[in-house]
């Protein structure tokens, strides 16, 4: 057997008194794609973290090229030839240097030559990006100018000039289109041609299966199992993620959608939305479906209070609504769950007690005074309820994994009782297990009558849960399709505009409808 | 290896923090009471708390503003405006006593709206706004005395003397005793206790606190962040104006110029607050508790003979302290997140 480029043994970590690693494993050959799969909270981003340097293990020992490294911090890793594309570029871009300096960056915060050639750089620069067929960037201008997805290529060049044995991939398409996403698939598989070791991060399962040799499942801080993609199916590695069979069919709608709920006509903010009108009935899920930057946000926002309207009205229950502010729109009995769960939908900070009564003090209160019994149970029953994993309802909800936080972003709204919940982007960042029941959350709320705005940039996740779907392109809602209508080609030419000619690259197309989608 | 120097390391910034200012408190009463006799008697802790209580006062308006993530440093030169304001109310235009006590209130009132405004309105940041109107109250006050103290009788500059004094009753707020404490210090220890049960049992306080944690989040879950951070700012005008009020009745007659010197101890009152059993954020019992601490500090070193100009060194040390502990393990707690 080849001997294994890199080789993490029996890697423990702990914070404080939660273990995030313990006995963890993991092995990577050279030119192999090596994904690392696992719900959130399984340990992917610690074991990465160590890998990286940013933490240090507890226990365990890291060889490469079969010797025994220690990584005591980034700088420690690059110096091996282990690089980091994080998910988010920005943190690692200086926005303010050219793309040619950020390419180059660790080379002058390294080396003592206080004069930089600029054109000896850029000559550098155009060539690594050469390399990966990025050749369209120009070397000169600001980082600051470029999309997300070029960001990336700038890390990835930053990584290449340095002769990386390792890149990590940490989400990497989380935030990009499909077409830059492909784009991606083919730079990896030539970094693999080159016989860098790449780790892939993602939460997309059928990428995963795309493009990587190998799977490592981990669960729980450990490693479950590593699969060679070739002989893998989803369903094997989905059950070794949650550790226990997932039943796989969300069930068609049994109940009836009663009277309109929510009557938006000719809603336009000035800015990006331009005369939007909808329905939703009483127990239906309407999915708003479009691609980043299609508007679904400002929508849901606007429709919730958070920005003004320049035009259009808004009736719930037949009656007129003012919505000036959010609490306006909480009192007409809408409940939004927002897209940035950490920026505006939780006090990160404080205990999921408070902040699961937040929205609703005043049936936690006797009179002025706070009832804290009454936050308890509460916060116990929504821990119950939407299955929270929690040590306790006093933890703060930095602790909380992404998709425990996203519970109780949902959960905090149950007490109100209200009548329409927005639901922006529930799923970003979010593990299989924990869709799951945020899936059977909507359709749970859908049953016993209440509307549902599901909004979302998944399409096969959103032909799943929604009854009926709107498609959004460019501020405006293009085209509605019923749930025996909607593909995803439909919806995909929809939200691209219907310029956009669909290739042959629509593989993700095929997922089976009513599949609990990844 | 390392793993084990790291805890050590960690949990001893945890325990600094959590009873850091409460361990420097004890030591603080030890180290004096084994120095001077004087030192550890009810009457010299009598003292100490009535000496408090003004600052007290002056923090917990602080309090309410770095509540709601603001700052105010306007208070101190309010302070100053409602301590010759309530003066002069009594000496120049003899005014009974509940105007004396309303007008500078309401003073305090309109300093915490224009706050309010210039933040919330005007979108000025917290600090240079009230910066700001800590200039203009300033010179309000000495444009308002032209650079006089107020007492009994004084001269006035438009000839003649003032019709009145300052009267026992009003007096008394800063002079008397009730049940075996001064009075200011009943003032002082009602106003933390109301404070203490608004900010961490009610639902104002809670909305404040959310508020100042994160105020998108508050806004979409229904808060008017701007009428929030308008009655904190208010509530900080009047704690400020109270102050005033209290130092008046206290000296027997209004200085000029008497918040200027407190309003830095005010605020190191509530960083050292921060840290009192980790609560890691301002309040109220823990701004008494600083407030506590600067001033026993103080009396101590009075005792010592320390020279009167040193003092301020040593509350910038304190709140120096305060910081470092504070800051120092907010990075630890969110480098784990």
């Amino acid at each position: 057997m080849v001997e294994p480029l890199l080789s993490m043994t029996a890697i423990g970590k702990k914070f404080g008194t939660v273990t995030a690693l313990q006995g963890a494993e993991f092995q990577l050959k050279k030119g192999e794609v090596h994904a690392i799969l696992g719900v959130n909270g399984a340990g992917k981003s610690t074991l990465i973290k160590i890998l990286s340097g940013v933490y240090q293990q507890d226990e365990g020992s890291i060889y490469l090229d079969g010797a025994a490294i220690r990584l005591d911090s980034p700088k420690a890793a690059k110096q091996q030839g282990i690089y980091c594309v994080y998910q988010e570029v920005d943190t690692a871009i200086v926005s303010e240097l050219t793309v040619a300096e950020n390419i180059l960056l660790d080379t002058f915060a390294e080396k003592g030559n206080l004069f930089v050639s600029r054109q000896r750089i850029n000559e550098q620069a155009r060539s690594v990006l050469h390399e990966l067929q990025a050749d369209n960037i120009n070397v000169q201008q600001k980082a600051a100018r470029l999309t997300l997805a070029e960001k990336q290529m700038v890390l990835i060049a930053r990584a290449l000039v340095h002769s990386a044995k390792i890149i990590i991939f940490d989400e990497p398409t989380a935030p990009l289109s499909i077409h830059e996403s492909e784009k991606l698939y083919t730079v990896i598989a030539k970094l693999k041609a080159q016989g860098v070791g790449c780790v892939f991060i993602s939460h997309r399962l059928p990428e995963v299966f795309e493009i990587s040799d190998r799977i490592t499942v981990m669960r729980e801080g450990t490693l479950v199992q590593t699969y060679d993609t070739a002989q893998a199916d989803q369903d094997g590695v989905i059950e070794a993620m949650l550790g226990a069979a997932l039943s796989h069919e969300l069930e068609p709608r049994a109940h009836d959608i009663g009277a309109a709920l929510l009557e938006v006509s000719n809603l336009s903010d000035g800015q990006k939305l331009k005369d939007l009108s909808l329905t939703v009935a009483a127990g239906e899920v309407v999915g708003i479906v479009g691609l980043v930057g299609a508007g679904k946000t400002e929508l849901a926002k606007a429709l919730f209070g958070g920005t003004p309207l320049t035009s259009g009205t808004i009736k719930l229950d037949g009656k007129n609504a003012k919505i000036k502010h959010p609490a306006d729109a909480i009192k007409a009995g809408m409940a939004l769950i927002p897209e940035e769960r950490r920026k505006e939908g939780l006090f990160v900070q404080e205990s999921l007690e408070a902040n699961a009564s937040f929205p609703n003090l005043k049936q936690f209160s006797k009179r002025l005074l706070m009832d804290r019994k009454a936050e308890k149970r509460y916060a116990n029953e929504i821990i119950e309820r939407l299955r929270i994993k929690t040590g306790s309802t006093e933890t703060p909800l930095v602790h909380l994994s992404g998709g425990n936080q996203q519970k109780v972003a949902i959960g905090k709204w149950i007490s109100l009782n209200s009548a329409l919940y927005l639901f922006d982007e529930p799923t970003k960042g979010v593990d299989i297990g924990a869709k799951v029941d945020i899936f059977k959350l909507i359709r749970q709320l859908a049953e016993s009558g209440k509307g549902c705005l599901y909004f979302s940039s998944e399409i096969h996740e959103a032909i799943g849960i929604s009854d009926r779907i709107l498609v959004m392109y460019n501020g405006q809602i293009v085209k509605e399709l019923s749930r025996q209508e909607a593909t995803q080609e439909r919806i995909l030419l929809y939200a691209s505009g219907g310029k956009e000619e669909l290739g042959e690259k629509q593989e993700f197309g095929e997922r089976k409808r009513d599949s609990v989608s990844i | 290896m390392g793993k084990n120097k790291n805890s050590v390391k960690e949990n001893a910034i945890q325990f600094l923090f959590k009873y850091g200012a409460i361990a420097l408190l004890i030591f603080i009463i030890f180290y004096f009471s084994t120095i001077s006799d004087a030192f550890f008697t009810y009457g010299n802790f009598s003292d100490i708390l009535r000496s408090i209580s003004i600052v007290t006062l002056l923090a917990l308006g602080v309090t309410f503003t770095l509540v709601v993530d603001g700052f105010d440093l306007s208070v101190g030169s309010t302070m100053s405006l409602s301590t010759v304001v309530s003066a002069s109310l009594m000496v120049w235009y003899d005014m009974p006593l509940w105007l004396v006590l309303i007008l500078p209130l309401l003073i305090g009132v309109f300093v915490g709206a224009v706050n309010s405004f210039l933040i919330v309105v005007i979108g000025i940041p917290d600090l240079l706004a009230t910066l700001s109107m800590m200039y203009i109250v300033a010179g309000l006050h000495r444009t308002y005395t032209e650079g006089y103290s107020i007492y009994n009788n004084m001269p006035l500059t438009s000839g003649g003397t003032a019709p009145g004094q300052l009267s026992e009753a009003f007096l008394w707020i800063g002079q008397g005793q009730m049940l075996g404490l001064p009075v200011p210090v009943w003032i002082m220890l009602v106003m933390v206790l109301a404070s203490y049960v608004v900010l961490n049992h009610t639902r104002w306080g809670r909305v404040l606190y959310m508020t100042g944690g994160n105020a998108e989040a508050a806004t979409l879950s229904g808060v008017s962040v701007k009428k929030v951070k308008f009655t904190a700012y208010v509530i900080s005008g009047i704690f400020a104006s109270m102050a005033g009020i209290l130092f008046t009745a206290r000296v027997g007659s209004g200085q000029i110029d008497a918040g200027a010197p407190l309003m830095m101890e005010a605020v190191a009152a509530v960083f050292v607050g921060y840290s009192v059993l980790g609560a890691g954020k301002p309040n109220a019992l823990g701004t008494f508790f600083g407030a506590a601490v600067i001033g026993i500090l103080l009396n101590g070193l009075t005792i010592l003979n320390l020279p009167y100009y040193a003092f301020d060194i040593i509350k910038g040390g304190v709140l120096v302290a305060a910081l470092a502990v504070t800051y120092v393990y907010a990075k630890k707690k969110f480098s784990k997140a």
